[in-house]
Parts: structure tokens; sequence; C-alpha cells
């Protein structure tokens, strides 16, 4: 979708605070904020997996709420705060949960661990999530083909109960 | 995707004037239906309006006791808004029931009501779909159509609305407020979606240049006993191979009022007059249950490979209400089906 964009000259400005630092750019009405972040800002921790919505790995978290970039267009975000993987380290310690991946071997390949440690800072924020089974219905957007599931609900509750 | 022009709308007033200017514009809230069907070619809309920053996020009390939702809402804000999960918590189960946080999060109260059948072949732009290319035929019908519809098809469509929002809205009897260019109107949430008849490209009763501003509840809410149950083929994040929206209120044992809704069996929500009356002045009964089931499902009539889903709606009625009646509603989370 980057070479079509790169084909017209029609640009429209935006500003986005992403991991904390403005960025100005101009985009193409038809470009996805997943496609702003990787292929314009150079952000490629955020993955695109299935491009429509169903597997969770472009999860970052907009304005403190998680969403699909994949599905989001970039010139509707513009003003917003996008908090990608690369922005939940700070002062070179890891975020808790980044900890708690590691602590709990949550990935095998490691596709889908950006999507699933913004989704999972998502669902802390959002206090929804009580148990086990909350955490895994809460997180149901989140696909792993390695099946790392039950190592991926020990790094949240851990996570969890550390916060 | 196509290439497509870009405006962000000032008011609900100025989204109405850019529609009518360009007949090929589409609305945009939160796209999460919408974009995924312009990455397939599905639509491919000349301009794209965007509604996202408009006023209509309030949830207020109305004069009658209920509620007026704005169109924008975000679904997961609508689904933990503290009157819903105290009032209507059958809708807020049926939300929770939807798509997965993410989109939720994303997607948009009047955006669920708009958002488009997932039948394999509306998506396969290499297949005849009535739907999709109105008078080309319907590949669904002699195809794969283990997830289609059993009431109210037509030979040209066969497809079904994917809502779970929309089941629990038609049984509780909300309304649609719309607005176009000749001022405002409002319709019954189980008039505003449409069977395909001979016009399945038409989802909905919502005019060309209208934009939906608002849903309404009415007072009652059935928060006591109700149930919604959705049968899937995973255990979350899946569209509804049958979805129950049960709403009773009791009187003793006695049955004093009755809202049954069907989803994933459908083009629409799917609701009986007479299997609600029939449960009306009834003891609450697993015997009672299925007379009102088997009134639901009159006329079922399966194709090729889903035919089990008659009998798997029937089950899930009786099933849902059952937990109505227990205040044991279906919880979201935890998939055992007491």
């Amino acid at each position: 979708m980057a070479d079509i964009a790169d084909q017209t000259p029609e640009r429209i400005p935006i500003n986005l605070v992403v991991n904390g630092a403005g960025r100005t750019l101009e985009v193409a009405p038809w470009t996805t904020l997943l496609d702003a972040l990787r292929d314009r800002l150079e952000l490629t921790g955020t993955k695109k997996g299935c491009d429509h919505g169903q597997c969770g790995a472009c999860t970052v978290l907009v304005d403190g709420r998680r969403v699909n970039s994949c599905l989001t267009l970039a010139v509707m975000k513009d003003g917003a705060e996008i908090t990608t993987v690369e922005g939940l380290a700070k002062d070179g310690t890891l975020h808790p949960l980044q900890q708690a991946f590691i602590d709990h071997d949550a990935f095998q390949c490691g596709y889908c661990t950006p999507g699933q440690i913004c989704s999972a800072a998502g669902l802390l924020a959002e206090g929804r999530a009580r148990d086990a089974d909350e955490i895994r219905e809460l997180m149901s957007g989140n696909l792993c083909r390695c099946g790392a599931y039950p190592n991926i609900v020990a790094a949240i509750e851990q996570a969890m109960s550390r916060s | 995707m196509n290439n497509f022009q870009y405006s962000r709308a000032s008011d609900v007033a100025d989204a109405i004037r850019l529609l009518a200017a360009d007949p090929g514009a589409k609305l945009i809230a939160g796209g999460t239906n919408l974009i995924d069907l312009m990455k397939e070619n599905v639509e491919r809309p000349s301009r794209l309006i965007d509604i996202s920053r408009l006023p209509l996020r309030d949830i207020e009390e109305t004069a009658d006791g209920g509620l007026r939702i704005g169109a924008l809402v975000p679904n997961s804000d609508l689904a933990y808004h503290p009157l819903i999960e105290q009032r209507y918590p059958l809708l807020a189960s049926a939300i929770l029931a939807g798509a997965s946080a993410q989109l939720r999060n994303m997607a948009s109260v009047g955006g669920n009501l708009m958002q488009r059948t997932r039948c394999a072949y509306f998506y396969d732009t290499t297949t005849p779909c009535n739907k999709r290319s109105p008078g080309t035929g319907c590949s669904a019908r002699d195809g794969l159509n283990r997830n289609h519809a059993i009431l109210g098809t037509s030979t040209s469509c066969i497809a079904t609305n994917p809502s779970d929002m929309s089941v629990a809205l038609a049984a509780l009897g909300a309304l649609v407020h719309i607005a176009g260019r000749t001022g405002e109107r409002t319709v019954a949430l189980t008039d505003f979606h449409r069977l395909p008849d001979d016009k399945p490209h038409l989802d909905t009763n919502l005019g060309s240049g209208e934009i939906i501003t608002a849903i309404e509840l009415p007072p009652q809410g059935f928060a006591r006993n109700y149930s919604y149950l959705k049968i899937r083929d995973r255990l979350s994040y899946a569209f509804a191979l049958v979805s129950v929206a049960a709403a009773i209120e009791l009187e003793g044992n006695a049955i004093s009022e009755a809202r049954l809704a069907l989803g994933g069996v459908a083009h629409k929500p799917w609701r009986s007059p007479e299997a609600e009356a029939a449960l009306r002045g009834q003891a609450a009964t697993p015997d009672h249950f299925g007379r009102a089931a088997d009134l639901l499902l009159q006329g079922a009539t399966a194709r090729s490979h889903n035919g089990f889903k008659i009998e798997l709606a029937r089950r899930a009625v009786v099933r849902a209400l059952i937990q109505a009646t227990n205040a044991t509603p279906q919880s979201q989370a935890h998939k055992k089906i007491a």
C-alpha cells in the first residue's frame, strides 16, 4: 500500500505524538496508521500480520487505548498520542510486561509479541481483567500461531499482580 | 485500497452536505469494517467523510426513563458504562460477546449497525454476489453455506447480519435516530435492517444521504432475567453460528413479559411476536421455552451445509431462557454454559 501511496502527489499534513516525541508528516488519505509507523517513521516494532484486524500483531495504543493500527487511517489520528512497543521501556528499564514476557518465555518466534505486549498494556489500563479466564477473553484479539498462550497469560498475570 | 478524497465533517449538517455533494462518498467513524472492505476492493468509495470528531459521544437519560446513546460512542465504552451495566446488562453482554477488545475500542455504535455481512462470497470479488454486484447471482446458495441464514432468506441472498449488539438492541426494542437533508426521523431497530428480498445490496433502510445520530433504549431493561448466549466455532473472537438474546420478566414463576431475538440466522436480528406472545402468562418451564423456540424458528429452511443451525438455535433458545429464568446469564469470559 505504501507503494501506491508514493505514486500520488496528494499529501495531507498531520501531527502525531509518537512515544512522547512530536512528529509531523504528510500522508496520503489511504495510508494506515500501521504503514505510517512502519514505513514513514521507521518504527518497525509494530508488526503487519494479517492487515485485516484479525490477528492483533499491529496493536498500538492511541490516546492510551489499544487499537488495530492496520484498520486505522493515519490522517484520522491527526493530533493523537501513539505508543508503540518501542515506547514502553523507560530510561533503559523494560516495561513490567516486557520483563514478564521474558521471565515467562511468553513467545517463540516473537512476531506477535509487540502486539501482545501493547494489547496487554491496554488491558492493564482498562482494569477489567481479574482472573486468567478474563485475561484470555480480553486478549482474544491477539493470535499467537506458535501457541505460547499459557505463558502469555502467566506473564500478564505477573505484570497485573505487580501493577 | 482505491485512492479516495478525504473530508473531515465539522458537524452533522456538514456531513449530510458532504454526502449529498458526492454520491460515491461514505461516512467513516471507527473504520473497522469499512477499511477492511476497502482493502478487499469490496468497497471503493470516492471520498471518505470523517465523522469521528463529531460531538455524538454522550449517553444521556431520556425524559421517559430510557437512555439516548450517541452514534459515536465506542462499543467498549457503551458495554462498560455504569448505566448500561446496571440497567441494560443484556446489551453490555452482547457487545462483549463480539469482536476483540481492540475492535470494540475503535468501533462506534452507529458503525456497528452499519457493518456488512461476513459472507465469504461477498468478500471474494472473483465470485458472483448479488449483495456486492446486483444481478450477478448468489454463490452461497449452492456453495459453502455453513454460516448462512436459515430465516428470511431469498433466492437472491442468504447472508447473515454479523452484529451481536444489534441482536440485543432488537430484543430491547431500541430506536435508531437518523438525520438527513429533510430533517430527523426515528425508526425501530427491528425496522432498520432489511431482509434481502430482491434487493440484497441494501442492508438497511438508511437513506443514501442520511446519518445515524443516536440509539435510544426504552426504560424497560430486563436487568434481572436475561442472557446473551452466543454459539460459535471458537470460544472468543468469532462470529456467531447462532446467538440468542433472551429477556423476561417474572411474577413468581410466571412470565409476564418476554423478548427473544436471534443472531447469526438471518439478514437482520430475528424476532417473532408469536413466540414472545406464547411465553406471556406461561410458567417458566423448558416445555414452554421449546414451544416458543419452535414459533421463533417457524419457516426456517436450510441449504446444504447449514441445517444444523435449526436444531442448534432451538436448543440455544431454550438454554438462554433457562439462564434468564435462573438469573444466571451467560458469562462472556467464563465459557462454561450453565
